[in-house]
């Protein structure tokens, strides 16, 4: 069963600094890393002791308010530093890994005879859990709760981000053993989205709904394609998982084995030689970003898509998430009356004396400069030609800013993560943070409604 | 240059004068500023670009306005020409000399004073200076008539500016538009001067009285009399080579400005679109009672009722005003449906009020200041619609119990 969904809004941003579907293993890491920013909303309370020895696949701490919640380390080695912040507040955990990799052996699962309830055990005891989110609050999904629907998408739209069908090229065994899992999780289904080409290995897999989705970015972001499929209502919960890391659980519920090896795109202008790369979780940035060569010191190194990553550096970490590592230039320079030349090597949303609309195809080198500065909302209108989800945005940013819960709750808070906003935020013309905006909406939400 | 400034930028930081000193720096260069968190890369649109490109639209306005008051002045006292020629009669240099000496002061009035205003609020509110009045002080010298004195305007405008838009917080934050403010203001604090015959035409006032009296009156002035015999034709209209504030005569020149803001996607043609359709509404009710003959000829309505339904979009401010001060983003509505009725009635109010209040026949501004006013509660409820949707799908919820909720249930039970 195949159903069609176009989406009309929204905006692609083509940028210079594609990855070329090649795929190199990058050279070894000496000291791998989990930065625990990447889980949001976790407490983490440890395990281990700095100076541990460590297998991959041991847990090295758990979740506070569900104890039961493992997270582990992506390989063996030797626990080497707990990085704390302010008020002791555990920020990166460093493990310096061994020669010969050891992994801690769980007992396989018979996926097809399982429960959800044997099922999602096995998950959390192993480190799968958090490779699953949930949705309300875009935070790890809850094991106590059973969703209505899961979501996967896998169609790619986000710029430079690394192509979910060749990533995920050959790997249909481990894909479907995940999937067979995540069947059992849910009473509802589980939604697998493609794009429009034929070419994703998702397709031909088992016991899903598939999807075929074509349109403008964020047609690819997963609450897009809720919004149209199968909106979240209050008290309702989804769980989305991004593709890549269905290989991941796929193998450790075939083998028993937390195998943290991801295939990652490094992109962006400043890549001298952009092209995918064999890696694991945590792995040090520079151990693949200098194979492939930079072409100017001064940049900006980001965890993710340019739309959605962190920032880091090349001495920073691969994050649990990321299957994308993006450089592009820093943009940290004055530019004599900027604000009303002509522009043509920037991207816009509008014609206001600026010509991306004249050829929408054309690939930019857009730096991180912010093009103004930080402005109360002033324009109307401009963020709905870019946000296909049947949701006011504007209002929805300023009931969040006023901390309204009644009106975050009925403008439809739920249904969103801070990803989804993320279009609204790069054609602000306040230059407001619109993600953070909504990060901070759906915490207060989390915390006052639970 | 480039290099001092930023030295000077980073001296003053976090001192009192900095937003001062930053309007004017981030004037001539866009800042350094980078991005922190969120999206990494951002578009090239700010705030000053989008306030640029509405003063770009204004631009052709004010020329024409420079232009008009002079041959309007000249033609008051010679006589119209006979035989019409745009470059013999129009754009001459005596009319641009005398438009530029009537007008570029008012200019210069509105963005000082205005501008003046702005500073000081964002160095004692710590804020920066934020582009609003750009447009506003732009707006204000095309809704004036001509002849306004100096002292009013700048009374006028500072009301506005403190009023209208800095109590609420700054740009953004406004309910009325500042510049419709600072008219009304204007109209209200010296009706006398601000209506009546004599204001529009340059020259007008000081020869009231004397041999040498001309008249400065509008269009809607002779139709508000109930005289429908007066000397512009229809194209005069069109073009704008009639008596009127400086800058909303030229319906040409606004229609151009209109799509130039349509194009660029700077203002809502969702509001323009339905304002003419408001407009045009009204005035083919107003015709039709006439056309239905009930009421007399001799009515003091009959004059501005019997103006042919289009032609009120040819007259006044009402063609300005829908593009220029119904379109603001700020006070307008904010949701796509709610621009379709906030834009109508605006156009249709605008008709109304023309009709009806003969003792000052435009109704422009009050029309757009009563829809601001009404503008957040069209949205509440166009809003509202999209939370009914979300409601009535949460009847079909599908709402699954936590596995621990269904065990304490349990346990409750069996205790």
């Amino acid at each position: 069963m195949s159903k069609d969904i176009r989406i009309k809004k929204g905006l692609n941003i083509n940028l210079i600094g594609a990855a070329e579907q090649t795929t190199s293993k990058a050279v070894l890491s000496n000291v791998y890393a989990l930065n625990l920013d990447d889980f949001h909303g976790i407490t983490p309370k440890m395990l281990l002791k700095q100076g541990a020895e460590v297998k991959a696949g041991e847990p090295l701490f758990y979740n506070k308010s569900k104890e039961n919640m493992l997270f582990v380390s992506p390989v063996s080695g030797e626990l080497v530093e707990i990085v704390r912040g302010a008020r002791r507040k555990i920020l990166t955990l460093k493990i310096l890994a061994d020669k010969t990799q050891e992994y801690v052996e769980h007992q396989k699962l018979d996926i097809a005879g399982a429960d959800a309830e044997s099922i999602k055990a096995f998950l959390l005891e192993s480190g799968g859990w958090p490779f699953i989110k949930q949705r309300p609050y875009d935070i790890i999904a809850d094991p106590e709760a059973t969703p209505k629907a899961i979501f996967i998408s896998g169609y790619t739209t986000a710029p430079l981000a690394a192509n979910a069908d060749y990533v995920l090229d050959g790997k249909e065994t481990e894909l479907q053993a995940a999937i067979t899992a995540l069947v059992k999780l849910t009473p509802g289904q589980v939604h697998v989205s493609v794009g429009k080409s034929n070419t994703s290995p998702l397709e031909k897999l088992d016991g899903i709904t598939l999807h075929k989705v074509s349109g403008p970015h964020p047609a690819g972001l997963v609450g897009t394609q809720i919004n149209k499929i199968d909106p979240i209502n209050k008290g309702e919960v989804i769980w989305t998982v991004s593709p890549q890391d269905l290989i991941i659980l796929g193998e450790l519920l075939l083998t028993g084995r937390f195998n943290a090896e991801r295939t990652i795109a490094l992109a962006g202008s400043i890549v001298k030689d952009p092209k995918y790369y064999t890696t694991k979780i945590g792995t040090e940035i520079s151990t693949f970003l200098y194979a492939s060569g930079v072409s100017q010191d001064k940049f900006r190194l980001i965890n993710g898509d340019v739309l959605t990553g962190s920032k880091t550096n090349p001495e920073g970490h691969l994050g649990f998430y990321n299957n994308t590592v993006t450089a592009i230039p820093e943009g940290d320079d004055y530019e004599f009356f900027g604000w009303n030349k002509p522009v043509f090597n920037k991207i816009s949303s509008t014609r206001a004396l600026t010509f991306s609309w004249m050829q929408p195809n054309k690939k930019y080198d857009l730096d991180t400069n912010t093009n103004g500065e930080h402005r109360a909302f002033v324009v109307t209108g401009r963020y709905e030609d870019v946000f296909p989800l049947d949701i006011y945005p504007l209002q929805l940013l300023k009931a969040c800013m006023v901390k309204d819960l009644d009106e975050m709750e009925q403008l439809g808070l739920y249904e969103v993560a801070p990803e989804d906003f993320s279009l609204t935020e790069f054609i602000c013309i306040s230059k407001q943070p619109h993600q953070q905006i909504i990060r901070e909406g759906l915490d207060l939400l989390h915390q006052e409604i639970g | 240059m480039k290099e001092k400034l930023h030295q000077i930028k980073l001296k003053y930081r976090g001192k009192k004068m900095a937003p001062a000193f930053n309007a004017i720096h981030t004037f001539l260069y866009s800042p350094n500023e980078t991005t922190h968190s969120g999206s990494h890369v951002r578009s090239a649109d700010d705030l000053k670009r989008t306030m640029n490109t509405v003063i770009l639209a204004l631009v052709p306005c004010l020329l024409f306005g420079m232009f008009n008051a002079g041959y309007q002045h000249y033609s008051a006292i010679n006589g119209f020409p006979a035989e019409f020629s745009l470059f013999e009669h129009f754009l001459t240099w005596d009319n641009f000399w005398l438009g530029a000496i009537t007008v570029l002061p008012i200019v210069v009035v509105s963005y000082g004073v205005g501008l003046a205003i702005e500073f000081i609020f964002a160095v004692i509110k710590g804020h920066e200076v934020e582009e609003g009045y750009l447009v506003t002080g732009m707006l204000v010298p095309l809704i004036v008539p001509v002849d306004t004195p100096l002292w009013m305007l700048a009374v006028a405008v500072a009301f506005g500016v403190v009023i209208g838009k800095e109590v609420f917080g700054g740009t953004g934050m406004n309910i009325l538009n500042p510049a419709l403010t600072i008219r009304a203001f204007l109209f209200f604090a010296y009706p006398t001067w601000m209506s009546g015959d004599q204001v529009w035409v340059h020259g007008a006032v000081e020869r009231t009285g004397t041999a040498d009296a001309i008249s400065g009156e509008t269009v809607l002035g002779y139709l508000a009399q109930g005289s429908t015999e007066f000397a512009y034709s229809l194209s005069d209209m069109f073009y704008g080579f009639i008596p009127g504030s400086v800058g909303e005569t030229s319906t040409l020149l606004i229609l151009l400005g209109g799509l130039f803001l349509v194009f660029s996607k700077i203002a809502s043609w969702r509001i323009m679109l339905s304002a003419v359709i408001g407009s045009l509404a009204m005035g083919l009710i107003f015709n039709g009672i006439v056309a239905a003959e009930w009421i007399p000829v001799y009515s003091k309505f009959y004059g501005l009722m019997s103006f042919e339904y289009w032609q009120h979009l040819l007259v006044g401010g009402l063609a300005f005003g829908i593009v220029f001060m119904a379109t603001d983003p700020v006070t307008g509505s904010q949701t796509n449906r709610g621009k379709w009725i906030y834009g109508f009635l605006i156009g249709f109010m605008s008709v109304m009020i023309r009709v009806f209040n003969p003792g000052y026949p435009e109704g422009v501004f009050l029309a757009i200041l009563l829809m601001n006013v009404f503008a957040p509660t069209i949205d509440h409820y166009v809003v509202r619609g999209n939370i009914k949707r979300r409601m009535k799908r949460l009847k079909t919820a599908t709402i699954h119990p936590k596995v621990t909720d269904g065990a304490e249930a349990l346990k409750t039970e069996t205790v």
